[in-house]
């Protein structure tokens, strides 16, 4: 049920869905490569990179129309009930009105779950096409019923149609999550910071692995073994470790380094540390891509990040904490911030009693 | 040791807290032998700053001895006596190497908090919640300084802790809002806000070349202070429209420039200040732009508002019609007090000021609680209390 204008208006601002994402600015080095690795191992896009049905990206912001079009239609079908019953063909009678507004709450909720997921979930775009189907099958009863204006249902039916097309379209590129691998479904981290020091210098730091836990918060240790394999220790929530071992897959000395897990990992990942020059002479920003499945899997990843465990978070403050290492020395400490297990977790900002906290 | 801890929205204990330890190697120990509360502070002490824990030692202002140093510092030995600066800076990063301290990209562990309240994250900064790091502040008997050896000024012989203690946040900030304005020769200069931060801009913009400077506040010691000790004018904003008497003061032209040193908790009469509490309320803005409306409006075209008030979040009905249409620049910032504290040292060596004039009530560390209160209920005639631990 709709008015006709608001459903063409729709239509014809959202296009034809997209037609590929912007390519992130790669570095002439054509460190594009490890993504394109990852993209033909998965196997879900097409040989050139590109998504097959649209992109994701767009398939967010038709998503996004969608939700407040939901709102927008729910709030009409809730206060003016009479009046849409008359556009729609059907009695303005007392029972139709309380369907009209029954359908308009719906269709509100329908819209503040896509637009409190900003357009990511395809769960709740697929909640309209559950919707759509309803609006169908009381549309259907409209027309079989003896009193009502068979034009305007057979037109609210053709509009309803219409969104219901866009609907499935719009949850099948919501669809399209990270690539997803054999393993299951994962978790992709991008972060990047600038730091005053050479690629050269940073990849030699980098490159030895046994540093890394100086500044990666979660690394209890890493052991180099040779031929470019290391075993890794983690912690994990809840005060459990993990551990894996590791193989470097690509070593382009002061460019990049990119690596991943080995059979019978606790926890598949893969990562890359890639090295540009700053322009004008500001140093070296470091891009880091970590690709994991965590540990309990998006469930899992889900009750993490309510205690605090953000992957983007702790990569992120990582990054920060290797610029400090680098540019003064060491890992600065505050009274207030302790190295728990949580990269979050505050304490009072006053000395501890027995020494860092740590 | 002793320490004051804040523990709720006016709560502040002064209690027995474990002695600072070298955590960092470029740390260094104080044995604070001053320490003030800052107008800042009393945005912690009302409860406006987010990210509070209990427990949490306050103090940004404080100077004292040298006890004890870590192994990479190399400037200052044991027994020295410093005054320490508020922004913790490294001194290595992009921004220290620009002498844009309080930007420093190195010295928040809670850099994250910081980012995704304000987009980037600035400079750590001593007891000042844990949105700027969570490190232990200086009302105590002991500090710990991260990389002192570029966050502390080596006090000369011979000069007391009152003439020089203010180098470490008031007298260079106030400096700081005077030097953005670019002062040209016969300008005039309105500051708003003649509590310390505001004499000290009053008694800079002098310095730095201002034909006449015009006070504006509503308490009449701090008014009396602007005029006797900064020799400003002033205006009385409970008893004068600020904005007809600045028009009528410069021939309707209006300031050249103007310095708010007021920041988010301003007060005023009529009805801003009920709109904007009424805003708080709703969580509309979480700041109160009064000040800062009152001198953009009044400022001259083409002029510079210089803003050295703190903000932490917010603000609604923010004239910005008036700064675009007119030519106004807008500078801000916390002071990058390390860039200022030799050259505002040397002004107190030549005898050009005297910082000790803002100081109206000398305590003990153990009263800070009752400090706190009438510093900011403005009781007593109460401008800028020292603290001294031990006494």
């Amino acid at each position: 049920m709709a008015t006709g204008t608001k459903r063409q208006a729709q239509k014809t601002k959202q296009g034809d869905g997209g037609n590929g994402q912007a390519a992130p600015l790669r570095s002439s080095s054509g460190a594009g490569e490890p993504e394109m690795r990852i993209a033909k191992e998965s196997g879900v896009r097409g040989t050139n990179g590109r998504a097959l049905v649209g992109s994701k990206k767009n398939g967010e912001e038709l998503a996004r129309g969608l939700g407040w079009f939901s709102i927008g239609l729910g709030l009409a079908e809730t206060l003016a009930p009479r009046g849409i019953a008359k556009i729609v063909g059907v009695r303005g009678d007392s029972s139709n009105r309380l369907l009209i507004r029954m359908l308009g709450l719906r269709e509100i909720a329908h819209g503040v779950a896509i637009l409190s997921q900003n357009g990511r979930s395809a769960a709740t775009v697929w909640s309209r096409v559950a919707g759509d189907a309803l609006d169908l099958a009381c549309l259907g009863a409209a027309f079989a019923s003896p009193d009502t204006g068979k034009g305007r249902v057979a037109f609210a039916t053709a509009n309803v149609l219409t969104v219901a097309v866009l609907d499935v379209v719009c949850a099948q590129q919501l669809g399209l999550s990270n690539p997803a691998t054999a393993e299951g479904s994962s978790n992709r981290v991008n972060k990047s910071i600038v730091i005053n020091s050479s690629p050269e210098e940073l990849y030699q730091f980098w490159r030895d692995f046994e540093n890394l836990p100086r500044f990666m918060h979660h690394l209890e240790s890493v052991r180099v073994e040779g031929e470019g394999r290391s075993h890794w220790v983690a912690t994990a929530p809840a005060g459990t470790t993990v551990e894996w071992d590791a193989e470097i897959t690509e070593d382009r000395p002061n460019e990049l380094i990119a690596w991943r897990s080995l059979e019978g990992a606790d926890v598949y990942n893969r990562g890359s540390v890639r090295f540009e020059r700053a322009p004008g002479g500001r140093g070296t920003i470091v891009h880091v891509e970590i690709d994991y499945n965590p540990p309990g899997g998006k469930l899992g990843a889900a009750v993490a990040k309510l205690f605090g465990e953000e992957p983007e978070l702790q990569v992120g403050s990582d990054l920060r904490r290797f610029k400090q290492v680098i540019e003064t020395g060491e890992v600065v400490l505050s009274e207030g911030t302790v190295y728990g297990t949580g990269a979050t977790e505050q304490r009072p900002a006053q000395p501890a009693a027995n020494g860092d906290g740590r | 040791m002793k320490a004051t801890c804040w523990y709720g929205k006016r709560d502040m204990r002064v209690e027995e807290v474990p002695d600072p330890k070298i955590l960092n190697r470029q740390d260094a120990i104080l044995k604070v032998t001053s320490t003030a509360i800052c107008g800042s502070d009393l945005h912690l002490y009302n409860g406006f700053m987010p990210t509070m824990e209990k427990g949490d030692i306050l103090g940004h202002e404080f100077m004292g001895e040298v006890v004890e140093v870590g192994p990479d510092v190399r400037n200052l030995k044991v027994g020295d006596r410093v005054v320490t600066a508020f922004p913790i800076a490294c001194g290595k990063c992009f921004f220290c190497q620009r002498q844009d301290y309080s930007l420093c990209e190195n010295t928040n562990p809670n850099a994250w908090m910081a980012e995704k309240m304000f987009g980037h994250s600035p400079c750590g900064i001593f007891g000042y919640s844990h949105l700027t790091g969570g490190y232990a502040g200086g009302q105590a008997e002991y500090a710990r300084v991260p990389f002192a050896d570029v966050g502390t000024l080596k006090v000369p012989e011979g000069m007391p802790d009152e003439q020089v203690l203010f180098l470490s946040d008031i007298f260079p900030t106030g400096y700081m809002g005077a030097e953005m304005c670019d002062i040209e020769p016969g300008d005039t200069i309105a500051v708003w806000g003649c509590g310390p931060v505001g004499q000290f801009a009053i008694a800079s913009a002098y310095l730095l070349g201002a034909e006449r400077v015009i006070g504006i506040d509503r308490f009449p010691e701090r008014l009396r202070m602007a005029r006797e000790k900064a020799k400003a004018e002033t205006i009385n904003y409970e008893e004068q429209n600020v904005y007809e008497t600045l028009m009528e003061m410069t021939g309707g032209r209006g300031p050249d420039k103007c310095i708010d040193a007021v920041g988010l908790e301003a007060h005023s009469h009529g009805v801003g200040y009920v709109y904007d509490r009424a805003m708080q309320a709703m969580m509309g803005e979480s700041d109160r732009p009064i000040a800062l409306r009152e001198a953009i409006m009044c400022c001259r075209n083409g002029g510079t508002v210089s803003v050295i008030g703190v903000y932490g979040g917010l603000i609604d009905k923010f004239p910005m019609g008036s700064l675009m249409n007119r030519s106004l620049t807008l500078k801000t910032g916390q002071c990058h007090v390390q860039r200022y504290m030799k050259p505002l040292l040397e002004h107190i060596r030549n005898g050009d000021i005297d910082p000790s004039f803002v100081i109206t009530h000398p305590m003990r560390l153990e009263d800070a609680a009752e400090g706190y209160k009438i510093f900011s209920n403005k009781e007593d005639e109460c401008i800028k209390i020292v603290l001294k631990p031990g006494h």
